[in-house]
């Protein structure tokens, strides 16, 4: 028996490009970069000042008392879940609520509360520590908003694997449909740390850009000159729903989501192996669930954060995955434009590979002035046409810890 | 000292910060939890922040008593007294 397929059927995001879907895309197809010196008192003291920051800011767009109950990762999580929700045309009335699911991850969770209260502790004692701290700070906080924003009866997930959780969420949005626990799952990611603590502790990993002078060439993936990745923050949500659930509303795909792999390289806690192992194997598993061949692969998201080992790793695996098929494939690097929103990366990163199914239009890297000569890829400087037909996609993502995850998505 | 309609005035504003409740539906036979959807944990911010505004200190074991803003205030008046 055939595993039950399942399309994606809404999307949402706010990211340094635009505040929704469309935006985004447009500023994606037009080459924009996101990236943003910091004018905030506390960066002037750090030695990383550019940052990719959200381009609307959540207090626009959400009510104010609601919006002082959340997290700033969870603020991103719920605009991004009202639009794929709205997008989607479901309902919380018309649906079995006991078969909607979440999963929403994040990579470091609601570490602005977190901090923000341990100076209200330090400054003012105990008793002006927030009541709602712990249910802004923890984790699942994005993902149990979320939940019940829409009314979420099944489980409501939050897997953490650092830069790969997005993906992992929508890795296990998928199982929790095959496996019937399912219908419908609103799966992402979202991240929200622009925060002096986390920029002094990635520039401590030297994993940071540090071309303060220039924002907007700092991520620049596959160039010669990158020099670590640009710290980014947002959230995207994809609605995940089941190929019959889907067709008897009589719903709109954007993508169906064929199959992913996940794998972990077991090498070290920081850096990937140095030939992309993990991340080859998990590119295969995911050609594998998808019973797809690597020629039907016509376009890759690639994870390419612009670090100088990072970036190599991923070509040579995509080359050892896919042999002479990746000269056929076009590969573009979302980071270059919209930093890296760790947690949110899958996300974003999986609705951008799904939009290029969807439109047929691969969207450029920017910044790759001067190709590094170890990387083998066709990579895309401008917009690209993707040629009409059956056409699969992949979306990478890689986190610390040796996480690898690569979903498949072919058009409907 | 300040009067009775000054502190559920200025309470008014505090459950209006927190929990975006009208501050004219703020009134003394109003209860928080059934009539301003106070849900508890904002209860502990309408109090902390009460406690700092009046420079009084309301006990956790006397929040439960306070059912009503004419509760809160009057506990207030009593306590500043």
């Amino acid at each position: 028996m055939s595993p039950t397929r399942v399309l994606v059927t809404g999307l949402g995001v706010t990211t340094p490009l635009g505040g929704d879907v469309p935006s985004t895309w447009d500023a994606l197809l037009a080459g924009r970069s996101g990236v943003n010196r910091l004018e905030q008192d506390w960066a002037e003291q750090l030695p990383v000042r550019i940052a990719a920051e959200v381009a609307v800011e959540p207090a626009e767009v959400l009510d104010r008392v609601k919006a002082r109950r959340l997290d700033r990762s969870a603020q991103f999580a719920m605009i991004a879940a009202q639009e794929a929700w709205e997008d989607s045309g479901l309902s919380r009335d018309d649906m079995d609520r006991e078969r909607l699911g979440v999963a929403v991850a994040s990579g470091i969770g609601g570490i602005q509360t977190l901090l923000a209260n341990y100076d209200l502790l330090q400054d003012k004692g105990p008793r002006r520590v927030s009541p709602l701290a712990i249910p802004m700070l923890m984790p699942n906080s994005a993902a149990a908003n979320v939940g019940l924003f829409v009314g979420a009866q099944s489980g409501v997930h939050t897997p953490v694997s650092a830069c790969a959780s997005g993906n992992e969420a929508i890795s296990l949005g998928v199982d929790m449909i095959r496996l019937g626990r399912a219908d419908v799952v609103l799966a992402g990611g979202t991240e929200a740390c622009v925060h002096p603590l986390p920029l002094a502790a990635f520039g401590q990993m030297m994993a940071l850009s540090k071309r303060n002078d220039d924002p907007e060439a700092a991520s620049r993936p596959w160039d010669v000159g990158r020099d670590g990745f640009v710290l980014g923050e947002g959230g995207g949500i994809l609605v995940l729903e089941s190929e019959a659930h889907a067709r008897a509303r009589g719903a709109r795909a954007y993508a169906e989501v064929a199959g992913a792999g996940v794998t972990a390289d077991s090498h070290d806690i920081a850096q990937p192996h140095p030939e992309g192992f993990g991340a080859s194997r998990a590119m295969a598993m995911a050609l594998r669930e998808a019973s797809l061949a690597p020629g039907d692969i016509r376009h890759i998201n690639a994870h390419a954060t612009s670090t100088p080992q990072g970036d190599i790793a991923e070509a040579m695996a995509i080359r050892a995955t896919l042999g002479n098929a990746t000269d056929g494939i076009v590969v573009s690097g979302t980071k270059s434009m919209t930093g890296h929103l760790l947690g949110a990366a899958g996300a974003l990163e999986s609705i951008a590979a799904v939009l290029v199914l969807h439109h047929r239009l691969v969207p450029p890297t920017i910044n790759l002035d001067d190709r590094d000569p170890e990387i083998d890829l066709d990579i895309a400087t401008k917009v690209r046409d993707l040629p009409q037909g059956d056409a699969a996609a992949l979306n990478n993502s890689f986190g610390f810890g040796g996480h690898n995850v690569a979903i498949a998505f072919t058009n409907v | 000292m300040a009067t009775t309609e000054e502190i559920r005035s200025s309470l008014a504003e505090i459950v209006n910060e927190v929990a975006g409740i009208p501050v004219s539906d703020v009134q003394l036979d109003k209860s928080f939890t059934d009539d301003l959807d106070v849900d508890s944990l904002s209860m502990v911010e309408v109090v902390v922040a009460a406690e700092e505004k009046f420079d009084v200190k309301i006990p956790d074991d006397e929040v439960k008593n306070l059912k009503t803003v004419g509760d809160a205030v009057a506990f207030i008046e009593r306590a500043s007294s």
